[in-house]
């Protein structure tokens, strides 16, 4: 399954959102927010969280801002 | 006292966290400002990056609370997500609200604002929406549950200090009872001080602080001039006038 993980394509076989975070090596501790297809998924619902072929996924984490 | 969604903060003076030379620097222009509040934002992380993961750590660290942003957010539905990956994130239903609708001067599009304010309202957010100084748009933020207005001084990063000040003071004026702090603009201490003498509850600054040649000693003049200018309009300062009036007394002077 290809998808697009903050704007680059990855191949994965992760079949959730929990699974890819895994796949991809994030650490289970990170302190990081999802989003899939524009819309915010919480923490809590990202092993239910299905992924399919082009589904656009964006990881943020803490940054500096103004 | 002024009370931000029922809190009140330990100074007038937020800060935001970005642009500074090192984290080390941030740190300091942090405590030397005793800043009441420091801006944080989110953005894209790379599995194995711990820059976000330390950035939270240092922020933790300097025990001041956040106010999260959705800089760099163009419609209402980027906003509403970004938000809720901030609540999620950093913990506070806080949100300085900013859907930005022209790119040059970085201006506020106020009608996906008031549409997005309303949206976070709805599930639960304190909405601090980061506006222009337009009176019908504060009208409908409040409309929309917002309890904090955030008005422009000058387009972010300019440094130009209040370039309205006719918009300024009639805001102020029409909303008397409103929490309202003056974000962006702000190049120097006296521009903090102005909009403190007119009556804005809080400043909001960055860039001063970030881009000065020596970031910690900017922000504590920073503190300086938004106390001096507090206490000035609870001091309620004298009215403008036209043409001079003497201060020293006429009567009993001496005729030569």
């Amino acid at each position: 399954m290809r998808i697009l993980v903050n704007g680059e394509h990855h191949d994965v076989t992760a079949a959730s959102l929990a699974a890819l975070l895994d796949e991809l090596g994030y650490d289970a501790t990170a302190r990081v927010a999802t989003a899939v297809d524009g819309s915010f998924v919480a923490a809590g619902r990202r092993a239910t969280h299905p992924l399919h072929d082009g589904a656009q996924v964006e990881i943020l984490a803490p940054m500096q801002g103004g | 006292m002024t009370l931000f969604y029922g809190t009140e903060l330990s100074s007038r003076l937020m800060l935001g966290t970005a642009q500074y030379p090192s984290p080390e620097i941030l740190a300091d222009a942090v405590r030397r400002a005793g800043a009441g509040v420091v801006t944080v934002s989110l953005r894209r992380e790379a599995a194995g990056t711990r820059a976000g993961q330390a950035f939270w750590a240092l922020i933790r660290e300097l025990d001041v609370p956040v106010l999260p942003n959705t800089a760099g957010c163009h419609t209402v539905r980027e906003a509403v997500t970004t938000a809720q990956m901030a609540r999620e994130v950093f913990g506070t239903d806080w949100i300085k609200l900013e859907v930005i609708g022209e790119s040059d001067t970085l201006q506020p599009d106020m009608f996906a604002l008031v549409e997005a304010a309303r949206i976070l309202t709805e599930d639960g957010f304190r909405v601090f929406p980061y506006m222009t100084e337009d009176l019908v748009g504060a009208e409908r933020l409040l409309r929309a549950g917002c309890e904090v207005l955030m008005p422009w001084g000058a387009p972010i990063g300019s440094g130009k200090g209040l370039n309205n000040l006719f918009g300024l003071r009639a805001l102020r004026a029409h909303f008397p009872d409103v929490p309202m702090v003056v974000d962006a603009g702000i190049g120097v201490p006296s521009h903090a001080a102005q909009a403190m003498e007119l009556g804005y509850d809080a400043v909001l600054i960055n860039t001063a602080v970030a881009k000065a040649g020596n970031p910690a000693e900017m922000a504590r003049a920073f503190a300086m001039a938004v106390e001096a200018g507090r206490m000035a309009y609870i001091a309620d300062p004298m009215e403008e006038r036209d043409m001079a009036v003497p201060s020293t007394p006429v009567i009993g002077q001496a005729v030569l």
